[in-house]
């Protein structure tokens, strides 16, 4: 079988506060920091994940750069988005709520097939202190069997599980139909223009 | 919700293609920006809308009638409410490309350009030749003609303003556009091509002005040079419609700490004396909460005119019909998109008429659909749709129309420096964004006291994890 590399669009949903950058930044860069600010500049990463020696998908991902605080995303967000994480703090009960009415959202904005992944951040904190929990895990669970999401409890401090939740996605995304969104291959600059005609067959020949 | 702070360096009103430019430039350069709409979408009057929305604008059909259900699912529409194109050597090309926005947005050409000769029954429409190799093919002009085309084009091609012995004898610092088609010979019908569909200009008094050739020849050469980056014509588009651009600068400005605000109502206007220094408003939920009041400082406001009808005028009307065809423009060999102009003297008028098509082909609409839309400059306070007449007869049959009253043209009454209030123009009637971009430097000099620089924008600013 010949190797196979596949790009989606993954992007980021839930209330502020609860890491959503943090998450993106643990398993793009492997870094973390306490006191981060809300998000400013984290907004176009990539990541790539192998699957076995085959298979290589890569992420796109897309931050809200802080445009969910006051409803204001743009169907641009969602637009042509594969797969989704939405976050919620295991620690505040309200925002698995807000994760529901993000999920609802991107039922309704965006594609049809979208595969979607409900992640309970911040393990860290009630692993040290038990009490700190305000969503059991149970809960969580069933809501996201109910639902048809991926779901994992995570902590994008001490890593736990970040890596499982991008690689369980990559593993439900359809690798076979995946044209490649909008390869960038060519990194920074220069209009990524598709002409007409697209000149599939005779770019830079071997002759 | 989180408190908004308590002081902004710039409140940006309106999230229109002027707006959302200025607030991701000024985000990019450090910055403090809020940026309000009273909208639950962004684009302001820029937007790309679905045909539901469309329908509902419009109000074109009976109570009852649910007459978008017969186009397909509804969100598979992004139809523009202004029609324009990018030039794709343009200034707006410059900016996205030196913002990085690009990576939000994906362009597809548009398949071709096209000119009007004659009117009613001999009407003929043909390629706007941009090189000296299409000149000689052009069935717009007859052998001996096309030479002279030919030399004009070449000689645009090596133009230079600062280098006299590229001027062809001319004094090109007082010289007409007259005087250098004089010079080359040319006739009243090329002329008419040359200076509406390749310089662009929408009336004929450029044609006159002492000292106006150097810049109808920078607009043939911008026209000229936009051709040749892609190779079929001088316009790109971005996929899913217009709407696109202003979301797009609106994430730039949100990426460098740009705080947003749909659904917002600007309640009042703080002013110290004659300064503006802060806004009262209101955001309403839609989730059914309680909206929000607040209160927050600003050193200044820059908004669109309808933010500010005190402090505006009218200039002129547009007029605009925007159509759904299911077949492509007749003699436009089925392009999937084209821009047509029809010079104002082929029809009698003072100015263009401008047909810009797109389709499924810009996942603007669904397969088999295309979207028209024909504008001019209103001459006439009555007869509108007579005026329009000339673009129609090009449609051949039209599946719906949707023409509302002219529309208002507004520029600011004062520079901004008095009251710290800057205002947009609005999007006049050209083709192309050029006059846009215009606006946004224009409203950068007068706000902050010194030129944009669209080159590097973002060299030196400091992404966190950015990794492309």
């Amino acid at each position: 079988m010949p190797p196979r590399f596949a790009q989606f669009k993954l992007v980021l949903l839930g209330e502020s506060a609860v890491g959503k950058s943090s998450l993106v930044l643990r398993f793009v860069k492997d870094q973390f920091d306490d006191f981060r600010e809300s998000t400013i500049g984290a907004a176009f990463l990539t990541q790539t994940i192998s699957l076995d020696d085959q298979t290589t998908v890569k992420f796109e991902i897309w931050d809200t750069a802080g445009q969910e605080r006051y409803k204001s995303l743009a169907p641009m967000y969602y637009r042509n988005a594969n797969c989704a994480v939405v976050v919620y703090d295991i620690t505040q009960a309200s925002s698995l709520d807000k994760a529901k009415q993000w999920v609802k959202e991107l039922q309704r904005q965006a594609n049809e097939n979208i595969i979607i992944a409900l992640a309970g951040n911040k393990l860290d904190l009630v692993t040290a202190q038990p009490d700190k929990r305000a969503i059991s895990t149970a809960d969580a669970e069933a809501y996201a069997r109910e639902a048809g999401l991926l779901f994992f409890e995570t902590s994008a401090k001490t890593s736990e599980n970040v890596r499982e939740l991008f690689t369980s996605i990559a593993k439900k995304l359809p690798l076979d139909q995946a044209g490649p969104r909008n390869p960038r291959s060519g990194g920074r600059g220069g209009v990524e223009l598709r002409p007409e005609t697209p000149s599939q067959n005779n770019g830079p020949c071997a002759c | 919700m989180d408190e908004i702070a308590p002081e902004y360096d710039v409140v940006v009103m309106g999230t229109g293609l002027t707006e959302c430019v200025l607030s991701g430039v000024l985000s990019v350069k450090g910055k403090k920006v809020l940026h309000i709409d009273r909208n639950d979408h962004y684009g302001a009057e820029a937007a790309s809308v679905n045909i539901e929305a469309l329908f509902k604008k419009y109000g074109n059909y009976s109570k009852g009638e649910e007459p978008w259900k017969k186009y397909g699912r509804v969100n598979d529409w992004n139809i523009d409410l202004v029609p324009k194109l990018l030039m794709s050597s343009g200034e707006l090309t410059n900016i996205l490309v030196s913002t990085d926005v690009t990576r939000y947005l994906e362009f597809k050409q548009v398949a071709g350009s096209y000119v009007q000769q004659g009117n009613g029954a001999k009407a003929t429409v043909a390629k706007v030749p941009s090189t000296a190799g299409e000149a000689l093919r052009s069935s717009l002009m007859g052998i001996f003609e096309k030479r002279r085309m030919k030399s004009f084009i070449e000689w645009v091609g090596t133009f230079n303003e600062a280098d006299t012995a590229t001027h062809y004898g001319l004094n090109i610092r007082t010289c007409s556009m007259k005087e250098v088609y004089d010079k080359f010979g040319l006739e009243a019908g090329t002329r008419d091509f040359i200076g509406h569909a390749m310089a662009l200009y929408q009336t004929d008094s450029y044609i006159n002005e002492k000292g106006g050739a150097v810049e109808a020849i920078q607009r043939i050469h911008l026209y000229g040079t936009s051709v040749s980056r892609y190779g079929k014509s001088p316009y790109i588009y971005p996929l899913y419609g217009l709407g696109e651009l202003p979301q797009g600068f609106a994430r730039l400005s949100a990426i460098y700490g740009g705080t947003y605000m749909l659904n917002t109502n600007i309640d009042e206007i703080i002013y110290e004396g004659t300064k503006a220094v802060g806004i009262k408003a209101t955001m309403q939920d839609r989730g059914g909460e309680e909206p929000m009041k607040f209160t927050t400082k600003c050193k200044k406001i820059l908004a669109d005119p309808s933010y500010f009808p005190g402090k505006v005028q009218v200039t002129g009307h547009v007029l605009k019909a925007i159509c759904i065809l299911n077949h492509p423009l007749a003699g436009t060999d089925n392009s999937d998109s084209a821009q047509l102009i029809i010079p104002q003297s082929q029809v009698g008028r003072k100015n263009d008429i401008y047909i810009a098509v797109v389709s499924s082909a810009h996942s603007v609409c669904p397969k088999g659909y295309y979207i028209a839309i024909v504008s001019t400059i209103a001459e006439t306070t009555a007869n509108h749709h007579l005026e329009l007449a000339p673009g129609f007869e090009r449609l051949g049959k039209i599946e719906e129309k949707f023409m509302g009253p002219p529309i208002p043209l507004y520029e600011p009454l004062e520079s901004g420096v008095n009251d710290n209030i800057f205002i947009s123009k609005s999007y006049d009637a050209t083709s192309h964004f050029e006059t846009t971009t215009d606006d946004v430097k224009d409203i950068y000099r007068r706000a902050e006291g010194h030129d944009l620089v669209v080159e590097g924008l973002r060299e030196g600013t400091n992404l966190v994890g950015d990794n492309e």
